[in-house]
């Protein structure tokens, strides 16, 4: 066991230093699997990491990507905040495209303004009301938000998947599993001519900022914080348990199936039986890296799309496996979470002398019992 | 130095032991000589450093520095079973039991060697017959009393025949009656040889049991007598470094009724917890009432009943200012006056992980600190610094995280924060447990000066001590019943100590009367 | 329904079960010691994907297995590290280890698939296979499956009857005391993590090498979260582990046979059925918070670090 102590005051430094200290050793661990699978690995590395960002157009991916990170994230963010666990935002997305798909898809060809703002909402609701079956459970009848909130991802799928094979499949698709393509006026407009970047990421964006401003300015977001970190303070302040968890899954719902909306009214354009690389799970990820802060949340956001995006480019140029890409954000939390120590703790060195110490404060009975 | 023990090898010698933790010295050179067969006192104010040393020499915790010597041979302690495999046998205050388990399960964990299921059964009956302890080797521990289970722990330690026994603050769990039934126990022990390390913060104990005593202060050792020949001044003296400080209280009148609990029956969906039946309680303005009796009794319960954690299902089973208020929320409550100190002071009091200022928010969130839902910080922090000038907090102002304070700190902070929202009625639980003298001093002055400005006060405590020093009246509460609260000055500690133990059902009738008279 | 369609089904549901009630096994023991290791999920993968390649490397199952029960201990041993060592949070650090074994498993599976390979046999125990009914009903098994019933009866006894299983019982319920009277927390959190970690690769691996002996990323669809549930469902008790594996693995089996007895409901709707079971299962067992109370290890999901 390493010599650790705790520190009388968590480290600040640590704290902003930590998700660095991971990304640097992400990186390393890089390194060596690009020198293991015989690749020249810092050629590899600017492959992966730096070329993606030399065309406008892959600027433009690497936004779209990151787009669908930061709905989650912020969403998670707030609710592990709060110690709500939901790790369902995969499926909340996906029933959150299901929703606004279906509005689409019944409105199909009549081109009116108000088709997508409604389709927009229905996304959400979607995602709401998905994450509503975890909230009812556990406040109503104690049930685990984690196991529900994840069993409801495949339920999730396989409904999509039914969908787009069965009632909602393309008539004349040829028989593929996907429904008609969204008109123009259900798809999201786009920032600029020839990328594929569309104004959800400028929406994501006013959403970072909403979301700092609840958490670091309302009362609501502070109930939150307490009932996550001392849900017996929380009790005693007064502050519901019940509230707590409904809108901790409500919001982390509602935002994941906003991305859901903008992933089929924006890059995809249709409904098909997979809609996302797992940008929901990814998002438990960006939402720890991120340090449960909005504007970490954006920042790991965009690491985290760098390499969805990095891991295609080096499977076009380098042969290598895109699924290097789950590798990378696993081991990017691993190595976070390993890091975080440092923020409570620091090695012991060698003992100070005995002058040095601080004298003995009465009563750290806490500490000394 | 005591001269009167007759000179052989101690059974016990601490020599310059050290012990450093990150922000603070537990240990600081300290000296301790154990003889064989002595009953031996660690004294010492909450903080002292008392049990750090006793882990250090049940090899629970290493120390930094220093040397111990067993039976005149220098040994290292590396773990409580070596330690055990010695003949050091250990009472921890806060027990080492698990509640799942039985209670020769719970033995079998600490025993050494393994003993047939049914035989280790026949000889904890033995060893308690033997010393007056009876215990029931298959009981569940969750169903058993505090007392019951520090006879339990007691058991465990004879089991394995022990050369030298440490009891942590073994009286604090107790009756005054039981208190006199231990200490008939440790005599017997001690006078078959086996010696006695006897850690405590209570003079009368001491001078009461022990043959010789070290006092520490600070994590230093500030004498070495015995304790017979020391008058309480003098002990406090070398204890505090001063004298034990009294607390000013003059008569009051109570004015009207400000807390009534009417009939109050609650049960718990904690399964180990105590169901609450038929509680009568009425707290007047201008008045200090104390709940006695030994933890575990329903304290918990009740506190969470009036607090407002847990709402009963009627309505007018509280009345707080003469409104009925049985299923209100806490913040409920807080608005029709009620304020109240938990015993938890991390977590539930206080959040460690957020600065002090945020912690005011915790029970302060009226509209001068959040309007239209939006914090306002700097009247959040102007408050948290009001608290901590007023009540000598020390720590690193109002940005200091909770839980970087000490215990008696964070205590004058949570109790302050409280006190400056103007109560109309105030409850506390433990408003000394773990803090230090003056601390303990400065909160209980606080809570008079409440009461007499004419608040309702309601003291949850454990030390009859201070039950006897700040209160009106005393109630006890012993298996979720309540037994009339009677006036301070008409009771004693004999008559309070047998309610402890729930016999308050005959005497229940008479007390009434005097307790009505004395409201005449 | 006659004996000949009722034998295979049977087969089928106890080959679903297996896995299901080896990673719960392996969870309970971790549980027990009041650790929550959410990476079921992604030690099976791994336990698959190593088992897998190990296997069709060396051709040898038993190796593959060995290989399976390796990776799975040292996938756990990282979430060990991490959470006793390095205290960092139990449930961040399991759904860490979850997306790691995802995506490790996806990485190197990308070369294994389409390929396959001999199953588990089925063993062929003379005398007792050559009843009639009860013979190719309860004697015709492979190893695997006798050995989750020898695993039951090992558990039943160790926590039930053994000292090690009360003291690992009493460090789930309070490690500060059991720290006190002076057993190595530690040490015994790390074995137990570490044996959910092999039952876990174990109960991969049965899914790449004798259910469908091939490899598909993701291929344990989500069986590691629901043997999370299943320890749940079970009060963390192992005979009802074990039922509650049965019962799941009937649920699974529903959406092969269903068409098959006429049941017209399209096959994604049959295969939501094991999700949908799951949360009504836990739904059933946590509505009465009494029943978790009494059941679960007090100290589960919380930290401890011995001061020193």
């Amino acid at each position: 066991m390493p010599n650790l102590e705790r520190r009388a005051q968590p480290s600040m430094v640590m704290m902003f230093a930590s998700p660095v200290i991971a990304a640097v050793c992400m990186l390393i661990t890089g390194y060596l699997l690009f020198t293991l699978l015989g690749k020249e690995p810092l050629h590899a590395f600017w492959v992966f990491f730096i070329k993606p960002l030399t065309t406008a157009y892959g600027i433009g991916e690497w936004l779209l990507k990151a787009t669908p990170l930061i709905l989650c994230g912020l969403g998670l963010a707030i609710g592990f905040r709060a110690s709500v666990f939901n790790i369902g935002a995969e499926g909340q997305l996906t029933i959150g495209a299901i929703a606004a798909g279906g509005v689409g898809l019944y409105f199909n060809g009549v081109n009116a303004p108000w088709i997508l703002p409604l389709m927009m909402l229905a996304g959400i609701v979607g995602g709401m009301l998905w994450a509503a079956i975890p909230a009812l459970l556990r406040t109503r009848f104690n049930t685990s938000e984690i196991l529900v909130s994840l069993m409801l991802v495949y339920v999730a799928q396989l409904l999509l998947g039914f969908l787009v094979q069965g009632p909602w499949r393309d008539p004349d698709g040829f028989n593929f599993p996907q429904t008609k393509m969204f008109t123009e006026s259900e798809m999201l407009p786009l920032l600029m001519e020839g990328l594929r970047t569309n104004i959800s990421f400028i929406l994501a964006l006013l959403l970072v900022a909403a979301s700092w401003f609840y958490s670091h300015k309302m009362f609501a977001g502070f109930r939150m914080q307490v009932s996550g970190l001392a849900p017996a303070a929380a009790r005693y302040a007064g502050f519901s348990e019940k509230r707590n968890v409904w809108l901790a899954l409500l919001i982390s719902g509602g935002m994941a199936g906003l991305a859901g909306m903008g992933e089929i009214t924006g890059p995809i354009g249709q409904l098909q039986p997979v809609i996302s690389p797992g940008y929901g799970f990814a998002a438990i990820i960006v939402a720890y890296v991120g340090r449960l802060h909005p504007l970490g949340v954006l920042l790991a956001s965009l690491l985290m799309s760098l390499l969805y995006l990095g891991g295609e480019t080096a499977q076009m140029e380098l042969g290598l496996p895109s699924a290097v890409t789950g590798l990378f954000q696993g081991l990017l939390l691993f190595y976070l979470l390993a890091a975080d120590i440092f923020i409570n703790f620091r090695i012991k060195t060698r003992k100070r002398p005995l002058e040095q110490a601080e004298p003995v404060k009465p009563a750290l009975s806490e500490e000394l019992t | 130095m005591n001269t009167s023990i007759p000179v052989t090898h101690p059974r016990l010698e601490l020599r310059g032991i050290t012990k450093i933790y990150p922000s603070v010295i537990a240990n600081e050179n300290v000296d301790l000589i154990v003889r064989p067969g002595e009953i031996h006192a660690v004294l010492g104010e909450n903080g002292a450093g008392k049990s750090t040393l006793m882990k250090i020499i049940y090899g629970v915790t290493k120390p930094d520095a220093g040397e111990m010597l067993w039976e005149n041979r220098e040994v290292t302690i590396e773990s409580p079973a070596a330690a055990r495999r010695m003949g050091i046998g250990m009472v921890f205050q806060h027990f080492s039991l698990f509640e799942t388990l039985t209670v020769a399960e719970n033995i079998s964990l600490a025993l050494d060697t393994a003993i047939p299921p049914a035989e280790l059964a026949k000889r904890i009956s033995e060893v308690s017959m033997e010393y007056g302890l009876p215990v029931d080797p298959h009981r569940l521990v969750h169903s058993m009393s505090v007392g019951e289970r520090q006879r339990v722990e007691i058991v465990r330690c004879l089991l394995n025949d022990p050369r030298l026994l440490i009891m942590d603050e073994p009286t604090s769990v107790l009756t005054p009656q039981a208190v006199l039934k231990l200490f008939d126990t440790l005599r017997r022990l001690a006078s078959e040889g086996c010696s006695i390390l006897y850690i405590s913060h209570k003079l009368d104990e001491i001078q009461a049991l022990c043959d010789s005593a070290t006092i520490l202060r600070s994590g230093r050792v500030t004498g070495t007598t015995s304790p017979k020949q020391e008058t309480r001044e003098s002990l406090a003296q070398m204890m505090i470094g001063r004298e034990l400080p009294e607390c000013q209280m003059d008569a009051s009148t109570p004015g009207e009724t400000r807390l009534l609990i009417n009939h109050l029956s609650l049960s718990t969906i904690d399964p180990f917890g105590t169901t609450l039946k038929d509680i009568n309680l009425e707290v007047r303005g201008g008045e200090m009432v104390g709940i006695a009796g030994i933890s575990g009794n329903g304290q918990k319960e009740l506190l969470a009943a009036l607090s407002g954690e847990q709402p009963a299902m009627q309505d007018d089973v509280t009345q707080i200012c003469g409104v009925a208020a049985g299923k209100l929320n806490p913040a409920q409550r807080r608005k029709l006056g009620l304020r109240f100190v938990p015993e938890e002071r991390l977590g539930r009091g206080a959040v460690p992980a957020l600065s002090l200022a945020l912690n005011a928010m915790l029970t302060n969130n009226d509209s001068s600190m959040v309007r239209h839902g939006l914090i306002s910080y700097q009247a959040v922090r102007s408050f948290a610094r009001d608290v901590i000038d007023k009540f000598n907090v020390k720590c690193g102002g109002d940005k200091a995280l909770a839980g970087s304070l000490s215990g008696g700190n964070l205590q004058k902070f949570i109790v302050g924060r409280e006190i400056m929202l103007a109560p109309k009625v105030m409850i506390v639980a433990q408003p000394t447990w773990g803090v230090d003298v003056g601390a303990a001093q400065l909160i209980r002055q606080a809570l008079i000066e409440l009461r007499n400005q004419g608040v309702a006060v309601l003291v949850v405590s454990e030390e009859l001590e201070e039950l006897f020093m700040i209160c009106d009246r005393i109630a006890v509460i012993a298996d979720g019943r309540l037994s009339p609260a009677v006036p301070t000055a008409q009771t004693s500690v004999e008559q309070i100590g047998l309610w402890m133990s729930g016999e308050f059902k005959h005497d229940a009738e008479s007390s009434q009367n005097e307790s009505e008279v004395a409201h005449a | 329904m006659n004996t000949a369609q009722f034998i295979p089904i049977f087969a089928s549901v106890v080959a679903a079960a297996t896995p299901l009630a080896y990673a719960a096994f392996g969870e309970l023991v971790t549980e027990r010691a009041g650790i929550l290791n959410l990476g079921v999920e992604g030690m099976m993968l791994v336990g698959a994907i190593a088992g897998f390649a190990v296997a069709s490397q060396t051709g040898s199952l038993s190796l593959g297995f060995a290989a399976a029960i390796l990776a799975g201990i040292l996938l756990s041993l990282i979430f060990a590290v991490l959470t006793l060592t390095l205290q960092t949070n139990q449930v961040a650090t399991g759904l860490a280890l979850t997306l790691f074994g995802v995506g490790l498993s996806a990485f190197v599976g990308r070369s294994y698939v389409g390929m396959s390979l001999n199953g588990l046999p089925k063993l062929d125990i003379p005398v007792l296979g050559d009843i009639p009914f009860v013979g190719p009903l309860l004697f015709h098994f492979d190893i695997v499956v006798y050995g989750s019933l020898a695993l039951l009866f090992a558990l039943q006894w160790f926590f039930g009857r053994s000292y090690w299983g009360l003291v690992v019982r009493a460090i789930g319920e309070s490690p500060a005391s059991a720290h006190a009277i002076g057993y190595p927390v530690i040490r015994i959190r790390y074995l137990s993590i570490l044996f959910g970690g092999a039952m876990s690769g174990l109960a991969g691996a049965y899914l790449s090498l004798a259910i469908t002996p091939m490899w598909v990323e993701g291929m344990t669809a989500g069986r590691g979260w629901i043997a999370l549930a299943l320890v749940v469902f079970a009060t963390w008790k192992p005979m009802r582990v074990l039922l509650g594996a049965y019962l799941f693995g009937g649920v699974t089996i529903l959406q092969f046979y269903g068409q098959g007895m006429g049941v017209h409901v399209p096959s994604e709707i049959l295969s939501m059925l094991p999700y949908v079971v799951t949360i009504f299962v836990l739904v059933l067992i946590s509505r009465n918070p009494k029943t978790i109370l009494l059941n679960q290890p007090m100290s589960l999901g919380q930290s401890f670090y011995p001061h020193s």
